[in-house]
């Protein structure tokens, strides 16, 4: 426990030190009722950036995603996005600062065609506004281009996720979250997806990523938390976050 | 075969306001999970609205317009003073809510308007028609009818192609995540019940087209044949609630033009009876859609 404590002392700010911290999160705790999902949480993600939270199943990293948005009760500590304090935000105010979420299991809109999930992704732009951005993601995410008008429930699951990476994209947020992308799909497109990532860190897009895959997850990110029983066992870059402490975050060894 | 088409007629025009009754009940119920049972009191405000208008001798168009701002004012304030704090409430203190704002409106009624029937001076033109041949055709029935399509059409097209009408559909299949795109919660809430109200204002001017007079309970039965529509359709589903409304209209035309005189008082019984048999048979409604429980606005 105490050298996971010193890593944690040593590198839980940013890779690069001069870059702007666009979210912080200070303290944060988030409750279920009597249950403790997440407690005194300090995280940050600068701009840029690519940070990964790392845990177990129950760890709170999903609870932290959805209590950035406001979609989970926080009950203490606070978040600021650009400066600005977003606790006590809605979640539509939120999203119109700039933050956007993937959510766990994609959740489109299935009734609706391709285009109207992005539309509606898009839902603070003009039409023409609109247009203009579902063109430019269409280099990097063809399918959009081939299945527009296609009902959103009858894509295979690579193909939703990338809709709802897309989707999340298309008001050009500057914080994008994305909660277990990879979960769910056949190893082939699971690489596609990373590659997506990839390639949307060369497009300078700042991405906080929920991922159970550790091991690829840390090769394409700047930095990680591992999250155990909601709090920080371990925190730093991305390529020096011991094996051991995400090995025991995993496992839930970890501060036993 | 004069008299066939008679009834077919008549049968479409009163499945076009079953059918519009029907859609304002499950455009509120698709989004909120709400049975808003108070639906037919909104329909009894136009009516009111309607007598009153015309009784002051407001032209007959003016008056139309009049009773449809009412029936969506009231609409509003039933969204914004009852139905809002409840609205992550569990459905079932969400149904007995509207049967207490129901129960609450028609007592206001009772107060201002009292219990007696209050006849609406319907202009002329309502009794005019045409002949085709034998055939008798109310223009009030062919307005009625291409009404009704006009709306169903521009409602439609309205939740196709505006981000509010998408909006609208993407929280009745998930609310939560409509909210992640950043669209306000209230402002789905609030255009559910826009459209709804003026819905039923609309459905309300053709119901006291053919019934000219209004008493403080005059909303129930339309309301209810609303439901039912819903529920033979399948609760949650717009089209569902259309197809629904002209089902349940041809049944009621089909089994009076079958039946003897004397069953013609058991009408409703032997309709909704059939309504329960279809049910047994398919218990989410003809085209019954997937339930959502949970609903976190």
């Amino acid at each position: 426990m105490s050298s996971l404590g010193n890593q944690k002392d040593s590198s839980a700010s940013p890779a690069n030190p001069a870059a702007d911290v666009i979210l912080r999160a200070t303290g944060l705790a988030v409750a279920y009722g009597a249950v403790e999902a997440v407690r005194n949480l300090d995280l940050e993600v600068a701009a840029g950036e690519i940070v990964v939270l790392l845990g177990a199943n129950g760890a709170g990293k999903s609870s932290m995603l959805n209590a950035i948005v406001g979609l989970s009760p926080r009950v203490g500590g606070s978040i600021t996005f650009e400066g600005h304090d977003i606790t006590r935000k809605s979640t539509e105010m939120i999203v119109r600062s700039g933050i956007s979420l993937v959510p766990e299991g994609r959740r489109l809109f299935s009734n609706m065609t391709v285009r109207e999930n992005l539309r509606l992704g898009g839902a603070a732009l003009r039409p023409a506004e609109f247009e203009r951005e579902f063109e430019r993601l269409h280099d990097l995410f063809p399918i959009l281009r081939k299945r527009a008008d296609s009902q959103a429930g009858l894509l295979s699951g690579g193909e939703q996720q990338q809709v709802a990476i897309a989707r999340a994209l298309v008001g050009r947020p500057r914080l994008l979250l994305l909660d277990e992308p990879s979960l769910g799909l056949a190893p082939i497109i699971v690489n596609r997806v990373f590659e997506i990532i990839e390639e949307l860190r060369r497009r300078k897009v700042t991405i906080l990523l929920v991922e159970q895959n550790a091991e690829r997850a840390l090769k394409i990110a700047d930095r990680g938390y591992v999250m155990s029983n909601g709090v920080v066992e371990a925190a730093g870059r991305a390529a020096d976050l011991q094996a051991s402490a995400i090995e025991n975050a995993y496992l839930g060894t970890a501060g036993a | 075969m004069e008299l066939m088409l008679q009834q077919f007629i008549n049968a479409v025009s009163l499945g076009s306001i079953y059918a519009l009754v029907a859609l304002g009940v499950a455009i509120v119920f698709s989004i909120l999970r709400l049975a808003n049972f108070a639906h037919g009191e909104l329909m009894t405000v136009a009516g009111y609205t309607l007598y009153a208008t015309l009784l002051a001798g407001v032209h007959w168009f003016l008056a139309a317009l009049a009773a449809i701002a009412a029936s969506v004012i009231a609409a509003l304030l039933l969204e914004r003073l009852a139905y809002r704090r409840l609205r992550s409430a569990n459905p079932l203190t969400l149904l007995i809510t509207s049967f207490a704002v129901s129960v609450a409106l028609q007592s206001l009624f009772l107060l201002f308007f009292g219990a007696r029937p209050k006849g609406i001076e319907l202009p002329a033109f309502v009794d005019a028609g045409f002949r085709i041949g034998q055939l008798r055709v109310q223009w009030l029935d062919v307005f009625i009818i291409v009404i009704t399509g006009l709306i169903v059409l521009s409602l439609h097209l309205f939740l196709k192609k505006t981000v509010i009408g998408l909006a609208l559909r993407s929280a009745a299949d998930d609310f939560r995540t409509t909210r992640l795109m950043g669209i306000k919660a209230n402002a789905v809430v609030v255009g559910a019940f826009m459209l709804s109200g003026a819905l039923a204002g609309i459905a309300a001017l053709f119901y006291f087209a053919t019934v000219p007079n209004v008493v403080p309970s005059s909303g129930f039965e339309p309301m209810l044949k609303g439901f039912i529509a819903c529920v033979i359709g399948g609760l949650g589903s717009l089209p569902a609630a259309v197809v629904g409304g002209f089902l349940l209209a041809f049944l009621e035309v089909g089994s009076d033009a079958i039946l003897s005189n004397s069953l013609s008082p058991y009408l409703d019984a032997i309709v909704f009876g059939i309504a329960i048999i279809l049910l047994r048979w398919r218990p989410g409604g003809l085209f019954g859609v997937r339930m959502t429980e949970d609903l976190r606005v």
